[in-house]
């Protein structure tokens, strides 16, 4: 059954049937010591690029916010009403072992209006279900998460990782994380993310970051090649149902890295595959023949069209641009921080003096890795 | 015999720390039409459209990374920037001069018809796309650094430089270099390969005029971006250019 | 082997007795059809069927028919499509043409009725009393406020620039270069007189036109021709031309042999130079960047209305609500039977989305997400007649931008050989010989009749509506009838069929 059946009566979903670009800033920076940092900062910083977004989306995730329930999926989840969450809750209770739920702080605000229900669930998948599915937890998870959304109506599970949670709204990039209160969590890595959508606002489900598992991904740009991303991602398994393209980017890197294990570094060169003109004079003939199989394989998996994206995972973050830099992106470094964004003045307003500054190649990846345990 | 009475030059400094770029630009504009000389913007960080549109004779100081779009159509003034700077530095530019002392982003000097922008450090993707001159207007772009793919490209007119200074890991520049060009001269201190290169662009060797006129140009840039250019010779620059005027002749069927 | 494979279209026939030697065809065709050896001889391979000749024989001599050569009918593979790959294996290369769409795609205006006042609402006679068609483009605010000021009231809210039209009919932008310099003076005269403005396109504004600066929209496009800050001021608005329904997606191109000096100082490129307009604006390659250029051209100009011209594509309403956040103030929608100087054929013929359907979803999305009053909508692409007008009007648009049916007001026949620069009626041309013959305040009368004609006919037809004022038929779909359209159509159009 499909949610877009459900979609004039329910108030969060809007559904046109056409997808919807994604054109906003971003930012995002890394502790790769580990040491954690208020959400205050990342607010700083979407604050300067407050211009790039138009205040209908904006958005958060932080890692490392729970070490309390570091073991357990933190599933955040919005509903419409009490009927929705009872639902979700029955079928949650019947796959999961839930170990506690609340509800997710906020601040009253005047810029962020009408909100849905928020509530949070550290949980395990039940030993029973997924010994019957045969599934390991983590695709046990993406399949349950991926039935809610697409199941349960007036319902949607927004975050999804461990030790990690995004945290989104319709309003402004700086007005959603006050709202969300998140000066008062400590993480080793944020990202933000100011939207400037087109479709019809109230779509809460639709503002950044996208998140499966511990992915979280915001996006600057449109795929161009998405109506294809999706029917590949289809074909195993994911469910491509949000109507914006950000979604094939995070399941693209669960599909490639986790499933697939690939690298890091060559997901990102089949999402930004090098030309054919560079492939062919390249020297190093292992080298050539790898990419050469990389995109014979993974035709489908291109991500074509402009794009800057911030993508954030358990043990770190990394930015990449699409293979012809059509959206800007910055780096810096001081100490142990990796800074990411979208203009070099959302940077230098948490950080006035990095120790380097420089502007990342198209299709190659600035990533920021932890060093040791969190 | 009287004394005429020297006009004080004029000098105005803005904290602009915090403050959005409509009251700041307003504020400018204002100052400029009134016959300042000099506009001093301190605390800058990420303020758009500075001195976009401006046609006045003034000179705007700016401490800080200016935002987006810095100059855009901008017809006069002198912009001395002691920072980085973002995107869209000089857009359609008519005449004036822009120096950043720090690394500038992408597309810098798009259809860019007059005057000169210097950028001590590197620059983006997209660099001088579509300049154009026009008569005696000619537009300038030096670069001290390295810059990204599509350099020039489109060009129709103008010059651009790229000087190579700096940590440079890897190419001076990137590929498509002067892609579609059809007018103008780009010179280039380094390396590079025919791979790089646009399919309308070929490498020409340097006459006495271009000689003269590098030297010129570098004398002014390093004096402008405060950088010690010395071990920099004009020889050691490839010029290119279009080999052909009309490389779209052979496109279409009539 | 033969060179050509493909033969004449048409046939020129001179008929010699009444062919009076006045060699008038030789001086007026544009094409080189016309010689005289010992009799008036014609080369039928190079006729254009523009009718020049024809219209200025003294005589009535001349006929220029079809070739009845008779090809084997195949409707898939009709002669066109077959000419078309002789050419090109013979000339490697995209076929070029001009002009509008011409291939029999369904034309949704001619299924649309319009309705009438009868028995239970009166309609009102537009001779005798007021109609009225005057129209404002540009952003207005949700709502006014206004003060009591003991007794008198005040407005208490800034409205903001609009543009002021006397009626809903404006001239869409044709770049000079493409036409020639007395085309756009015919178009600056007539938008001044008639109330409304002319848009310059792509190429600049002749310096001689500035005095015309309230009746001139100025154009800001990816090639930036003739963009500097006094042109920006020259005009009540700056439009970004971000697309052009003729050629969606692809960029410019106009061939050095048509800059002449003029050309090239409104240009401000070379002589003899390319023109080559790149496919996007670079400095635009997502929605943010379009605010960014926005209102760097509104800090330029000290917030004049902004206008974007995008061409209907298949998310054209996504994009038009992107562009009304963006700052717009007004939205150009070209439609996919716009016209043009040049463009390969495949993506004039192929690429885009009907006018009506793209104005019927954008009107549909802006007003579902209560931003409607934050744009004007100008709906254009072949646009042909006052029925047209009235049918966008009512489909969403607050005002129509003509450009075809202008030139053929001038002279033009649609010939689609604008991009030969051999325009016979001095139009689509800059050879001087040529554009002499397009006499300014000529063609500046005959568009003056034609917008005034469709003026009053528009008026007659809202008469009929019972309606007094245009802003009353602007949206009102209630007042349109479907008839022989599909289900999904006049759903997505939002119109009943005849009979209910």
């Amino acid at each position: 059954m499909s949610k877009l059946e459900f979609g004039d009566q329910y108030k969060y979903w809007k559904v046109d049937t056409e997808k919807v670009p994604a054109a906003c800033g971003l930012s995002g920076v890394i502790s790769e010591d580990g040491n954690r940092m208020s959400g205050e900062k990342i607010i700083e910083s979407m604050r300067v690029i407050h211009d790039r977004g138009n205040g209908l989306g904006g958005g958060f995730a932080g890692y490392g916010i729970y070490p309390r329930n570091a073991e357990a999926y933190a599933l955040h989840i919005m509903f419409e009403d009490e009927a929705g969450k009872a639902a979700c809750e029955a079928m949650l209770a019947d796959e999961l072992e839930v170990a506690s739920s609340e509800e997710i702080p906020t601040a009253p605000s005047d810029a962020i209006t009408d909100p849905p229900l928020l509530w949070r669930y550290f949980a395990l998948p039940r030993s029973e279900k997924t010994k019957a599915s045969g599934l390991a937890d983590d695709d046990f998870m993406v399949r349950l998460v991926m039935r809610i959304n697409t199941t349960v109506p007036g319902t949607f599970v927004f975050s999804s990782g461990k030790n990690m949670g995004v945290f989104k709204a319709v309003g402004f990039a700086e007005d959603v994380g006050e709202f969300y209160r998140l000066a008062e969590y400590d993480a080793y890595t944020w990202i933000g993310h100011g939207r400037f959508p087109t479709n019809t606002p109230g779509w809460w489900g639709g503002a950044h970051p996208f998140n499966i598992l511990d992915w979280a991904v915001v996006h600057n740009g449109e795929i161009s090649s998405y109506g294809i991303n999706k029917r590949y991602l289809e074909m195993f398994g994911y469910e491509c149902t949000l109507l914006t393209d950000t979604e094939v980017m995070a399941y693209l890197f669960d599909l490639l890295i986790r499933k697939h294990d690939l690298p890091l570094e060559i997901a990102c060169k089949v999402l930004a595959a090098p030309f054919w003109k560079d492939i062919d004079a390249d020297q190093d003939s292992q080298e050539k023949e790898l990419y050469q199989s990389l995109r014979m394989v993974y035709a489908s998996a291109l991500v074509n069209g402009p794009f800057a994206v911030i993508v954030g995972y358990s043990r770190g973050m990394l930015g990449l641009n699409d293979r012809i830099k059509l959206r800007p992106l910055v780096a810096a470094t001081k100490d142990d921080l990796l800074y990411v964004s979208s203009e070099e003045s959302a940077i230098r307003q948490i950080c006035p003096r990095p120790d380097r500054v420089w502007a990342p190649n198209a299709g190659q990846p600035v990533i920021g890795r932890l060093k040791g345990d969190v | 015999m009287g004394s005429s009475a020297q006009k004080k030059a004029r000098s105005v400094t803005i904290d602009a720390t915090g403050q959005y770029y409509r009251e700041m630009n307003t504020e400018v504009r204002d100052l400029a039409r009134d016959g300042c000389d000099e506009i001093v913007l301190d605390g800058v960080n990420g303020q758009r459209y500075i001195a976009d549109g401006l046609t006045d004779k003034v000179r705007i100081v700016i401490n800080g990374v200016p935002g987006n779009d810095l100059g855009a159509f901008m017809d006069g003034p002198t912009v001395i920037v002691n920072d980085n700077a973002q995107d869209g530095v000089g857009n359609t530019m008519n005449s004036g001069k822009i120096v950043i002392r720090g690394h500038a982003g992408d597309v810098i000097g798009y259809g860019m018809r007059g005057g000169k922008v210097f950028v001590k450090g590197n620059v983006g993707y997209r660099v001088g796309i579509h300049m154009k001159s026009y008569r005696d207007q000619v537009p300038i772009v030096v670069a001290g650094g390295r810059a990204g793919d599509f350099f020039g490209e489109y060009m129709a007119g103008g010059t651009l430089v790229l000087l190579g200074l700096g940590e440079v890991d890897g190419a001076v520049a990137g590929n498509y270099l002067g892609t579609g060009m059809h007018g103008g001269t780009i010179f280039v201190r380094g390396e590079i390969t025919e791979h790089q290169l646009g399919s309308e662009v070929r490498e020409f060797p340097l006459d006495d005029d271009d000689r003269k006129m590098l030297s010129e140009l570098l004398a002014e840039f390093a004096s402008d971006v405060e950088a010690d250019l010395s071990g920099v010779e004009p020889d050691q620059f490839k010029k290119l250019q279009p080999f052909s005027h009309r490389p779209y002749g052979n496109l279409y069927c009539y | 082997m033969p060179g050509n494979l493909v033969t004449s279209e048409f046939l020129v026939n001179v008929d010699h007795e009444r062919c009076r030697r006045c060699k008038r065809c030789i001086l007026n065709c544009g094409f080189g059809v016309f010689d005289f050896q010992n009799m008036t001889t014609a080369d039928s391979s190079k006729c254009v069927a523009c009718h020049r000749c024809v219209v200025f024989c003294p005589e009535e001599a001349i006929t220029i028919i079809r070739n009845p050569l008779a090809f084997r009918d195949n409707p898939s593979f009709d002669v066109d499509k077959r000419k078309a790959i002789w050419k090109q294996a013979q000339n490697p290369g995209m076929i070029l043409t001009g002009m509008g769409n011409d291939l029999p795609w369904l034309n949704i205006f001619d299924h649309l009725l319009i309705d009438a006042c009868q028995v239970t609402n009166p309609s009102i006679d537009p001779l005798r009393e007021p109609m009225e068609l005057r129209t404002f483009l540009g952003r207005k605010p949700d709502s006014l406020k206004v003060e009591d000021d003991d007794g008198k009231f005040k407005l208490d809210t800034e409205v903001g620039n609009n543009i002021k039209l006397d009626t809903p009919i404006m001239f869409s932008g044709m770049s000079y270069g493409s036409v020639s310099l007395n085309t756009h003076r015919a178009l600056a005269i007539a938008a001044e007189e008639l109330g409304t403005v002319m848009n310059t396109g792509e190429g600049g504004l002749h310096r001689e036109l500035y005095p015309y600066r309230d009746h001139i929209i100025v154009q800001c496009a990816s090639g930036r021709f003739g963009v500097h800050s006094e042109y920006l001021n020259a005009g009540v608005a700056v439009e970004i031309k971000v697309g052009q329904g003729a050629k969606p997606g692809i960029g410019g191109h106009l061939p050095g042999e048509k800059i002449g000096r003029e050309v090239s100082s409104t240009r401000m490129i070379p002589q003899g130079t390319d023109a080559l307009s790149p496919a996007p604006h670079h400095d635009i390659y997502s929605i943010e960047d379009l605010r960014q250029l926005i209102y760097a051209l509104k800090e330029a100009t000290g917030y004049k209305p902004i206008s974007v011209k995008i061409a209907t594509v298949h998310n054209v309403a996504a994009i038009a609500s992107g562009i009304a956040r963006a700052g717009a103030d007004i939205i150009y929608l070209d439609g996919f039977r716009g016209g043009t100087g040049a463009a390969p054929a495949v993506i004039r013929d192929h690429v885009g989305i009907p006018l009506e359907i793209a104005l019927a979803v954008v009107d549909k999305q802006l007003r579902s997400e209560g931003i409607r009053n934050w744009v004007s909508i100008i709906a254009a692409g072949g646009i042909r007649s006052s029925a047209d007008v009235v049918k966008a009007i009512a489909l969403g648009a607050d005002a129509v931008g003509i450009g075809t049916a202008a030139l053929v007001a001038m002279g033009c026949r649609i010939c689609q050989k604008c991009y030969t620069g051999n325009c016979s009626w001095g139009i689509a041309t800059q050879r001087p010989e040529l554009t002499g013959r397009l006499d300014p305040d000529w063609g500046a009368e005959r568009l003056i009749n034609l917008v005034n004609s469709w003026s009053l006919e528009v008026k007659e037809v809202l008469g009929a509506l019972g309606v007094n004022a245009v802003e009353s038929l602007r949206g009102n779909r209630e007042r349109l009838r479907a008839l022989g359209l599909d289900e999904s159509t006049m759903d997505i159009l939002d119109v009943k069929p005849a009979g209910r």
